[in-house]
């Protein structure tokens, strides 16, 4: 009857989605009353999720790199083995893949963007957000198991001084007819999902040959760079990194906006941050509107100056 | 290569969002529909594929009679025919299995869904249908070429992307990267008259409940008045950062 949660990880070591899920798959069983299992893939050593309120892991040992259907399924054994009732995920890419295969396999209703524990365990409810951040949704589970998909930097990690038994899994594999040719990811950048802070640049900034500032603003702050949809439109940026309503979201604690107007799709887009600073020579933009701290002024002269002021307060606090 | 692109139909991207009947339902009075933009990038590559490889193209949506205008929009961007199943939209799982029945039906060897619909964000459609109909996934898929029966398809993970090989059936979790925006296409005339020509079928849903039900929205609360900091005194802002928002 536990609560069971999908926990990442990466070259053995669990994603900080991992600990907010655990975290958030402790509150659930609280609110329940039973305990929580985590479900790991190739990790030597799980004890950590007993900080976040895991009692048991299962680990599965020497399985293939992330696969959808195979992971899903696997996961799917898992639920069954445990007779969980409520299946938590967070809102990783590969989660949101594998969430719905899941769900099927289990035949359960799937909530996504989750934000809250529930508010009710009886009528199984949660608070997730809809119309890309404009507004939030009810939305009640009817299905006797349910999954639920946790939104990134929403629950927070929380700590328990408990401890974790693991023990091993042998699930049985199944087949997949997709396989992985290449991956191309950049090890020493701090993706947008997994950020704390994200520093994002517009049109204002007239050019890509002026990103150097942000990337070093970013740097500066060990944040995210991120851009508006005009900057990818014009190719001065990547796809990869621009957020809005159809480019990527933003859950980050700090969100800090240069030379973006603040077109209502991109607000949409990184509303779930928690302070968002702009920076825009314009005091009519629309994001002032949105934002916690606005600065107007010239990006070339404001973010000079906050890069140096940021490398004098990190050296005081160092 | 026979292609179904499921198409939602859903608020304009600059709608101001309102709920009525107690916050239960979605305002849609003054409100513009639109092809869900994934969508419309899978309809673009399809379209594509159809060009370039002789492919046929059937758009899809789960809807009433007020989506029609949708469907004709994507008729006229170039799909070949439409169809409708006549029911509601409510949850993910309901419209993944009206449009497993459809994919059963029609034996199609490539599916096309956006990743997400922009109003309810459920995320689950294409990964549902997949699991449904057993077909092979690639969510998040920023690039896909196929080739006979085998697909190359890249996705994107947190942090980067990764390229994976698979095989038809096949059913994307399309976004935007399948095409640029740029190769976006507005119907022209002869394609607004062509489309009133092509087939919209309407097809009676089959028995589907639904496993989630929205019961409420909420509009976030206001937000308080931004604080401006003069750009003559940055030392405020970090200060403001650390002390007052915590967040450095």
């Amino acid at each position: 009857m536990s609560v069971l949660v999908y926990t990442e990880s990466e070259e053995g070591k669990f994603k900080k989605v991992a600990l907010e899920v655990a975290s958030y798959a402790k509150a659930v069983a609280s609110q329940m009353g039973t305990t929580v299992t985590a479900v790991t893939f190739n990790v030597s050593d799980a004890s950590e999720l007993g900080n976040y309120g895991v009692d048991k892991v299962l680990n599965i040992a020497n399985t293939s790199e992330f696969n959808a259907k195979i992971y899903a399924d696997a996961l799917k054994q898992a639920a069954e083995k445990e007779d969980a009732k409520v299946v938590i995920v967070s809102s990783s890419a590969d989660s949101k893949y594998l969430a719905p295969l899941l769900a099927v396999g289990l035949n359960a209703g799937y909530a996504s963007n989750v934000i809250e524990a529930p508010v009710s365990t009886s009528s199984f409810t949660v608070k997730r957000t809809a119309f890309t951040n404009k507004a939030f949704n009810y939305t009640e589970i009817n299905t006797d198991v349910k999954v639920v998909g946790v939104s990134s930097n929403s629950f927070g990690l929380v700590e328990n001084s408990g401890s974790a038994s693991v023990e091993d899994f042998v699930p049985s594999l199944i087949a997949s007819d997709t396989k992985v040719q290449s991956v191309d990811k950049a090890s020493d950048k701090v993706s947008i999902a997994d950020a704390d802070i994200v520093v994002s640049g517009g049109r204002g900034l007239k050019g890509p040959e002026n990103w150097g500032m942000i990337e070093e603003l970013a740097e500066v702050l060990g944040a995210a760079t991120a851009c508006s949809k005009p900057v990818s439109d014009l190719g001065w940026r990547p796809h990869s990194e621009h957020v809005g309503q159809t480019g990527k979201p933003v859950a980050s604690n700090l969100y800090i906006a240069i030379g973006i107007s603040g077109a209502i799709q991109h607000l949409a887009g990184v509303n779930a941050s928690k302070v968002k600073v702009v920076i825009n020579t314009d005091p009519e933009a629309p994001f002032f509107k949105a934002a916690d701290y606005g600065v107007v002024g010239d990006a070339f002269e404001v973010v000079p100056q906050l890069i140096e002021k940021l490398k004098e307060f990190k050296a005081q606090n160092a | 290569m026979k292609i179904l692109v499921c198409i939602s139909h859903v608020p304009d991207t600059t709608s101001k969002i309102n709920f009525t009947e107690g916050d239960t339902k979605f305002d849609t009075n003054g409100v513009q529909f639109v092809i869900n933009p994934n969508d419309e990038f899978g309809l673009t590559r399809a379209m594509w594929f159809k060009e370039k490889q002789g492919a046929s193209i059937d758009v899809v949506n789960v809807g009433g009679p007020e989506t029609e205008p949708t469907l004709r929009k994507a008729l006229a961007i170039g799909a070949d025919s439409a169809i409708r199943v006549n029911t509601a939209a409510t949850d993910g799982f309901a419209v993944a299995k009206q449009l497993a029945k459809v994919v059963q039906d029609g034996g199609y060897d490539l599916v096309i869904a956006g990743r997400e619909s922009i109003d309810y964000n459920g995320g689950m459609v294409p990964g549902m249908l997949a699991a449904l109909t057993d077909a092979n996934f690639v969510n998040n898929c920023i690039g896909l070429e196929v080739d006979g029966s085998n697909a190359t398809a890249t996705r994107e993970i947190d942090g980067g992307k990764e390229t994976v090989s698979t095989s038809l059936p096949l059913i994307i979790g399309g976004q935007k990267g399948l095409v640029e925006e740029s190769d976006l296409r507005i119907p022209n005339m002869r394609g607004i008259m062509m489309a009133r020509k092509k087939p919209l079928n309407v097809l009676e849903p089959v028995d589907a409940s639904a496993e989630t039900s929205a019961i409420k929205f909420e509009k976030p609360a206001p937000k308080g008045a931004v604080k401006l900091v003069s750009p003559d005194n940055i030392d405020e802002l970090v200060s403001l950062l650390h002390n007052e928002a915590k967040v450095i």
